[in-house]
């Protein structure tokens, strides 16, 4: 059995489209079998709804009269890089303003950070524009002092580098400190595990080798519909993987883009992690054509199949001390308890699975309703067979070496 | 026993050790949460005290006796569950399960009944969805 996108869109078109979610997927192949599953099920829906800190915004503001090359803008206090065309910027989730107190009083509040205003844009609430420029002749402006919203920009797109990794880390701490990480915090002595990822519901568990995920693929991102451009950054999808084809260990990422004016702040919202940083939760769903039955057998991956490393983050992440801890699945993660070294461990958990699922069953109404359509991939993205090193900062003295520029 | 209360004060009471005689008269544990003394020496602290049921009740009278007026404190925990992303993060550091996790639906809600007020989970929460109310009397400020 063989579908196209074209049929599967057909169907879309005449509302008859069959489409089910992740986890519901699960249990109708158990049913009804592989074979006759696949035949019927048109499209299965995923979702994830977590921290990304490699998201951020480009920004288009319009001139300022007389016109200027802005140098630094802040929006909201929180400067968003500039170096690029005169009015254009990026806005990162994880940018502070200059008056955050950071870790000088550990740990840190994080108040407020560049997720915080991206939610901020999107709720269309004013925003502090301010910016600084040196002066041109075709520039003059050098200083902007205002207030804005979304509607004053002209172009406002999430652009995120990486977002929705396949699997990531438990996070424990082997040490005798309370570690405030990015993973939440982490009580001394193993006192708690910490995990972040949907699981089952998890885009790229579901298609694990990228078969019909690609640049192109049209998705939910931020509550509005986004595309995937590319690999995420730290794309490293030749890791060991199981038996059912999902990595072992933290693998593929993706780079997605969408515009900004059509989200929902429900679906981007700033985060504070104390002691570590701010950043945002970005809400995405990924739909899978089932275009025939290996992509389907993909689809009804169940957490207990889905294993992830336990590592330490006192020594063992911070400082590339290799301390195995074995695996932990996702169903024990989500039960509230996990055994590491025969140990009964509490987890606490970082990415929200009931928005997880509401995602996917929002997209699954999307398609049903004929609203969204599924995209052919234009290109694949790096799988399994690639030849990815992963590479590390090179420990070099820049003395005696002579830098051309 | 435990309990926080919160004690206000006027000037001429705040130069007396009242901390120092608490530990010394009635062998109690303080531990001091909030403190709000403005330069007139006027103002309030919000404490926690500890120790057998009679000296707890005889340091609180000897604490009225100076004049001091001595509230329960209403301290409250409230979840915003309109804010709440239901990431379930703060429910692994409750002791008493007043915010808690539904494993089939993993969805976290909160039971105020249950919550006594420990505040281990205002600072692993994200999105700040959990605040913690002090209700101190303006009047006294
Ligand atoms: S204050 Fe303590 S008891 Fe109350 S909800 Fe938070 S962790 Fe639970
Ligand atoms: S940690 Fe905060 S955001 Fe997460 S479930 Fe608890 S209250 Fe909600």
């Amino acid at each position: 059995m063989q579908k196209t996108y074209e049929e599967i869109n057909e169907k879309i078109r005449r509302g008859e489209a069959v489409v089910v979610t992740a986890e519901e997927v699960i249990d109708i192949v158990a049913e009804k079998g592989m074979e006759k599953a696949a035949r019927e099920i048109d499209v299965v829906t995923t979702g994830t709804f977590g921290p990304m800190c490699s998201s951020g915004a480009f920004i288009n503001f319009g001139h300022s009269r007389p016109r200027i090359k802005m140098k630094k803008v802040w929006l909201n206090g929180v400067e968003a890089y500039s170096g690029i065309a005169a009015v254009d910027a990026y806005i990162g989730a994880a940018q502070l303003p200059e008056t955050d107190p950071e870790n000088k009083v550990f740990p840190g509040r994080f108040t407020y950070g560049g997720g915080h205003v991206i939610q901020d844009l999107v709720a269309g609430k004013d925003i502090h524009l301010e910016a600084i420029a040196y002066g041109t002749d075709c520039y003059p402006n050098k200083k902007v002092d205002t207030v804005i919203t979304i509607n004053d920009l002209n172009e406002a797109y999430l652009f995120n580098p990486r977002n929705a990794y396949q699997n990531y880390n438990c996070a424990v701490n082997l040490g005798d400190r309370t570690l405030y990480t990015y993973m939440g915090i982490l009580k001394p002595n193993m006192g708690n595990a910490s995990y972040s990822s949907a699981g089952q519901l998890s885009p790229l568990m579901n298609d694990p080798y990228y078969k019909t995920i690609g640049l192109g693929t049209r998705i939910f991102l931020g509550g509005g519909i986004g595309y995937v451009t590319w690999n995420g950054t730290q794309h490293h999808p030749n890791v060991p993987r199981g038996e059912n084809g999902v990595p072992l260990t933290p693998a593929g990422t993706l780079a997605v883009i969408g515009d900004l004016k059509q989200m929902n702040p429900y679906w981007l919202v700033g985060l504070s992690y104390i002691g570590y940083g701010a950043t945002i939760a970005v809400g995405i769903g990924i739909p899978i054509p089932i275009l025939n039955e290996e992509i389907l057998y993909y689809t009804t991956v169940k957490d207990e199949d889905i294993y992830c490393p336990v590592v330490d983050y006192f020594e063992g992440y911070p400082y590339g001390k290799a301390i195995d801890l074995g695996k932990v699945n996702y169903r024990d993660l989500k039960s509230g308890r996990v055994t590491i070294n025969g140990r009964q461990v509490i987890t606490t958990p970082q990415s929200s699975y009931p928005r997880a699922r509401k995602i996917a069953q929002t997209l699954k109404e999307w398609i049903q309703k004929g609203t969204f359509e599924l995209t052919c991939p234009v290109a694949g993205i790096p799988s399994a067979e690639a030849n990815i090193e992963f590479k590390s900062i090179p420990d070099r003295s820049p003395n005696g070496i002579t830098i051309k520029r | 026993m435990r309990d926080k209360i919160v004690c206000y004060f006027s000037a001429a009471q705040s130069e007396q050790p009242i901390i120092h005689l608490l530990v010394k008269n009635y062998d109690l544990v303080i531990n001091i949460l909030k403190a709000d003394i403005n330069p007139q020496k006027e103002g309030y602290l919000v404490v926690e005290l500890e120790g057998e049921r009679n000296k707890y009740n005889e340091g609180v009278d000897f604490l009225k006796s100076l004049g001091v007026i001595v509230e329960p404190l209403s301290e409250t925990v409230v979840w915003q569950s309109e804010i709440c992303i239901q990431c379930g993060a703060c429910a692994s550091f409750c002791p008493t399960e007043a915010l808690a996790i539904d494993r089939e639906t993993m969805e976290v809600s909160f039971d105020n009944a249950k919550c006594v007020v420990c505040g281990m989970c205002l600072e692993c929460c994200p999105t700040r969805a959990i605040q913690l109310y002090f209700e101190i009397k303006e009047a006294v400020r």
